[in-house]
């Protein structure tokens, strides 16, 4: 009796976890398929490596998608190298205490900020008081600062990951702190730390209120010739065109077929990002 | 005897944060002695073996007062770079920590990092380092094999040739076969009898046959004291104190 109870229960929970993981595979999927569905017909060569035309109801999105993707490298670049070093002081060098305990809750608010906020950081900061203008750049830097705590926080993970051990056995050998850093716990790191970045890109690229302000522009059919340039950007064309076009119905299809580019270009930076994970893991292994 | 002495500990006490985890330690390792330290869990043993390398700068609020000298040196000066120490003296740990790499890159590791950067130069270092280790013929090749896949006592035979690898002076062994199997263990004895011709070995271990088999001199340590240092003869046959008998002969501890 208490037996068959025990199983009744180890079953019941067993189908409500399935539940849960079908649930969100469903809801993924319909995203998915709507998004394709309503897309794939929008998408074409022609769609992908020209201008808009004709008040943006006609041609492609190529200034977007270039736009779209130099932001995000931008603020990968931005990000990544901060992110890192911020991690390598908290976790390796510091002092474990009140002093860190609060920059550590700074970082996580910081994480839990809305985009907007970092967008009129932007404007404020770089656009106007530092006079970069809406540019890569101020873009870049602003969506940055935006994956910042998601990077700090992936790295900081990734960092206390690694065996003490490891760091101890450098050490011994008369290895000094920072060459047992950047010879043994970062490369061991890497993996980790790439994990979390992946979360950053696709944010990164996503996002549309910290360079609506910024960096993107309504329309621009020129390509950027330098990071001072404005650039057209994919979460902000969908939204230029969803809502403030003139003819929103009519460009339904073009906003569908940029919102399947979109997704297929954050899922592509992410396939990178795994496969430098896999590798690095392949050879790293404990 | 007092000359032939590498490291002098003089009147050292140790804290870390408010608890006191040595109390008035004086005692010298000799050269080219196996020397080992015994004492139930928790006496300072290992401690003491980590503040000779100043391993224990790593932990937090941890201090000490006193001196350690080495090569008439105190290593607590103001002005000695611990890093410094560390290639001298070097450390092999409980648990085998070879690092995720090649065999070979595990030995070259510190050394590339000292300078040495000649091919031929690290690949007879990488020989002479695992031969001393007694470990040559089981891995010269699959030097390019990950270290992670040697046997556990291999693999702490690879620690010790990644420290011998930097020349030290003095090896400091934190109960090295504690986590391996009775015949490894007796190979990394062997080797530590053979390692004492030209280094000085520090060793703490749990087991007292292995302190007795290995050692020279012998420290007991009892709730952060040095009860008794002597000759490991004396020491398991007719030891001074009462309470070093009174361990040994398994009373308790």
């Amino acid at each position: 009796m208490n037996l068959k109870w025990r199983y009744l229960k180890q079953n019941l929970f067993l189908g409500t976890a399935t539940m849960c993981v079908l649930a969100i595979m469903v809801s993924l999927g319909g995203i998915l398929f709507y998004i394709v569905e309503n897309g794939y017909q929008a998408v074409n060569w022609e769609f992908l490596s020209s201008p808009p035309r004709d008040s943006m109801t006609k041609g492609g999105i190529f200034p977007a998608i270039l736009g779209t993707l130099y932001l995000t490298m931008g603020a990968i670049l931005v990000a990544l190298p901060l992110g890192i070093a911020s991690a390598v002081y908290l976790t390796e060098y510091a002092r474990q205490g009140k002093l860190i305990r609060a920059i550590r809750l700074g970082v996580n608010c910081l994480a839990g900020i809305p985009s907007v906020v970092f967008g009129l950081f932007g404007l404020g900061f770089l656009v106007v008081f530092l006079q970069f203008g809406s540019c890569i750049l101020s873009g870049a830097l602003t969506l940055g600062f935006l994956i910042l705590p998601t990077i700090i926080g992936a790295s900081e993970e990734a960092m206390k990951a690694v065996p003490q051990t490891f760091r101890e056995a450098s050490l011994a050998l008369g290895v000094s702190k920072w060459r047992t850093i950047s010879r043994i716990v970062l490369p061991n790191a890497m993996p980790g730390i790439l994990t979390g970045s992946i979360l950053g890109i696709g944010r990164a690229a996503g996002e549309t209120a910290p360079i609506m302000f910024t960096a993107a522009a309504f329309f621009t059919a020129k390509l950027p010739s330098s990071i001072f340039d404005e650039v057209m950007a994919l979460p902000y064309h969908i939204y230029v065109l969803a809502t403030a076009g003139t003819r929103i119905e009519e460009t339904r299809p073009l906003q569908f077929g940029t919102v399947l580019v979109l997704v297929a270009l954050v899922l592509g930076i992410d396939l990178i990002a795994i496969v430098i994970r896999s590798r690095m893991r392949k050879r790293k292994r404990w | 005897m007092k000359n032939n002495s590498i490291i002098d500990v003089v009147d050292v006490d140790f804290y870390y944060g408010t608890f006191q985890a040595l109390t008035d330690i004086t005692m010298n390792f000799e050269k080219n002695e196996v020397t080992a330290l015994i004492g139930p869990s928790g006496c300072g043993k290992s401690t003491l073996l980590r503040l000779l390398n100043r391993m224990n700068d790593l932990i937090d609020g941890s201090r000490l007062v006193g001196q350690v000298i080495f090569e008439d040196r105190n290593i607590y000066a103001a002005d000695v770079d611990p890093v410094e120490v560390r290639r001298r003296i070097g450390m092999v740990f409980q648990k085998p920590n070879p690092f995720p790499k090649s065999i070979f890159d595990n030995i070259t590791y510190g050394p590339k990092l000292h300078g040495v950067r000649k091919k031929r130069d690290l690949e007879d270092l990488v020989e002479a380092s695992l031969r001393q280790a007694v470990l040559w013929e089981e891995v010269k090749d699959i030097l390019n094999r990950s270290a992670m896949t040697l046997s556990g006592g291999q693999q702490q035979r690879l620690c010790i040739a990644r420290a011998l690898a930097m020349k030290p002076d003095v090896v400091l062994m934190d109960e090295p076969t504690s986590a391996l199997d009775p015949i490894s263990t007796a190979k990394i004895e062997e080797l530590i009898d053979e390692l004492k011709e030209n280094y000085t070995i520090i060793i703490v271990t749990h087991n007292m046959q292995q302190a007795a088999r290995v050692s020279g001199k012998t420290g007991f340590f009892y709730l952060g004291r040095l009860i008794e240092f002597n000759s490991t003869e004396k020491i398991f046959t007719n030891p001074d104190e009462k309470q070093t008998e009174d361990y040994i002969t398994g009373r308790f501890g």
